[in-house]
């Protein structure tokens, strides 16, 4: 066990969790925009909209997240006319590139656990808003989605979870996150067990930090 | 189309072998997930507190750890650790593994934290009375098992199962980063060589649809076999 190697490599370690923390933060802040949005057309009752979303999440969920991140940053960049616009830009950085792969993937999850959600509300409690008088839209903001988001945290948590690990993936796209630093320092020094170790440790308290994080919001937003 | 074509002119023929590769790395993964979830499903089920935190500590590190990483330590470590065993019993030569090998136990290895987390889940929902009406009629514990616990926790544990055989079979796309020719790997292969990334990639998302699609068909037929009688 060469424990020099593991504490000159935390820091490393540490600073690429920064992108990381970056690449989860704005691919779940995006995320959960599209989640909700396409959990909003799975429950709307026209069925061509409903298939659409349906397909929508079930192409995603179905494909690994390495072919979706390949086909945004390889295959796009091939659209000549892409190449022309203003998109280019941002998709000619692999660091956007990931995040619209991401965003996507998580949009998919994200839209049946709130699309579970929204179903297993009770009729009652909409019932009651229509008897009170309150108008459909204000039922939908004001009682439906706080419930339905209430609901899907626990699920939601796992979302989270299974996105961190999932921005490993960055590194094939060239990107540096603590996977991208981990293989590099691994890959140099022939020592993948220490790196594994601190990569992985870093990877497990931030496992731990959500988890008891939605352990929280769950508790102050129970029921009772 | 052309692209598609098997032979020499086109990559069909070699798609249609790595499409086979990625199923027989998947089943591996999953037998060798069978495997360690047998070993790990009673060690957390146990009343010992020492042995369920052998079994949490593994279900809590493979589930919290990327795969990407765990493969990384297969692929970079797998054969220095086959080597020092070797070098224990006298061999001192280098050995190389294969790396559908390493691939098959990286995955075999995580798949394995998912499916035991599914039995001891079907294990746990089992009623009471069943464990304890068998103790009274004096069944031995072996059968006990196979013919009393286990079919009951099969019709539990199916559509859970269905999961992480989905999740196996899409984490088979992360072992191409080793070298290992499966449909991920040969597309970036063909993409390399014809530059027509956006075809080869789209066409590898639609044959693991096709995968997906087909093994849920299956898993069904599976479903509704077990569920006889409820």
């Amino acid at each position: 066990m060469d424990f020099d190697l593991m504490i000159n490599s935390f820091p490393k370690l540490l600073s690429a969790t920064v992108i990381t923390l970056k690449l989860l933060s704005a691919s779940l802040f995006f995320g959960l925009f599209v989640g909700l949005l396409f959990a909003i057309l799975r429950i709307n009752k026209n069925i061509f909209i409903n298939k659409f979303a349906y397909g929508y999440s079930y192409v995603f969920r179905g494909t690994p997240l390495l072919v979706q991140i390949f086909i945004i940053y390889f295959g796009l960049g091939q659209i000549e006319y892409l190449r022309t616009t203003f998109l280019w830009v941002i998709l000619k950085e692999p660091y956007w590139c990931a995040i619209i792969a991401f965003t996507l993937n998580t949009g998919a999850y994200t839209s049946e656990i709130l699309r579970s959600a929204f179903q297993t509300i009770k009729p009652g409690i909409i019932e009651a808003g229509k008897s009170l008088g309150i108008s459909n839209r204000i039922i939908f903001y004001k009682i439906q989605i706080p419930i339905a988001i209430r609901q899907s945290l626990p699920a939601y948590g796992n979302e989270i979870i299974l996105m961190m690990k999932g921005t490993s993936l960055a590194s094939t796209v060239t990107l540096l996150d603590l996977t991208g630093v981990a293989k590099y320092i691994i890959s140099t020094t022939f020592k993948p067990i220490e790196v594994f170790i601190v990569a992985g440790g870093i990877y497990l308290f931030m496992t731990f930090l959500i988890h008891n994080f939605i352990k929280y919001l769950e508790k102050k937003y129970s029921f009772q | 189309m052309e692209l598609l074509a098997f032979g020499k002119t086109g990559w069909g023929d070699e798609l249609f072998y790595a499409t086979l590769m990625t199923i027989a790395v998947s089943i591996t993964a999953m037998l060798v997930g069978f495997f360690f979830a047998l070993i790990f499903t009673p060690l957390k089920l146990s009343k010992y507190k020492s042995l369920n935190l052998i079994g949490n500590f593994y279900t809590t590190v493979i589930r919290g750890v990327p795969e990407l990483l765990v493969i990384y330590l297969f692929f970079f470590g797998g054969s220095g650790a086959v080597m020092y065993v070797a070098s224990i019993f006298g061999y001192f030569e280098y050995i190389e593994i294969n790396a559908f090998i390493t691939g098959s136990m990286a995955i075999g290895i995580i798949s394995g934290a998912y499916s035991t987390e599914v039995f001891r889940g079907a294990i746990q929902s089992i009623d009471k009375g069943q464990f304890e009406a068998a103790k009274v009629l004096g069944v031995s514990k072996f059968v006990q098992f196979y013919k009393i616990i286990l079919p009951q926790m099969l019709r539990l544990a199916i559509p859970n199962l269905s999961n992480v055989w989905q999740i196996t079979l899409k984490d088979t796309s992360l072992i191409s980063v080793t070298g290992l020719v499966e449909i991920m790997r040969q597309s970036y292969i063909a993409a390399g060589s014809t530059r027509d990334p956006l075809f080869f990639y789209s066409f590898a998302a639609v044959l693991y649809l096709l995968l997906t699609y087909l093994s849920m068909k299956l898993i069904n037929k599976l479903e509704v076999k077990y569920s006889r009688g409820y």
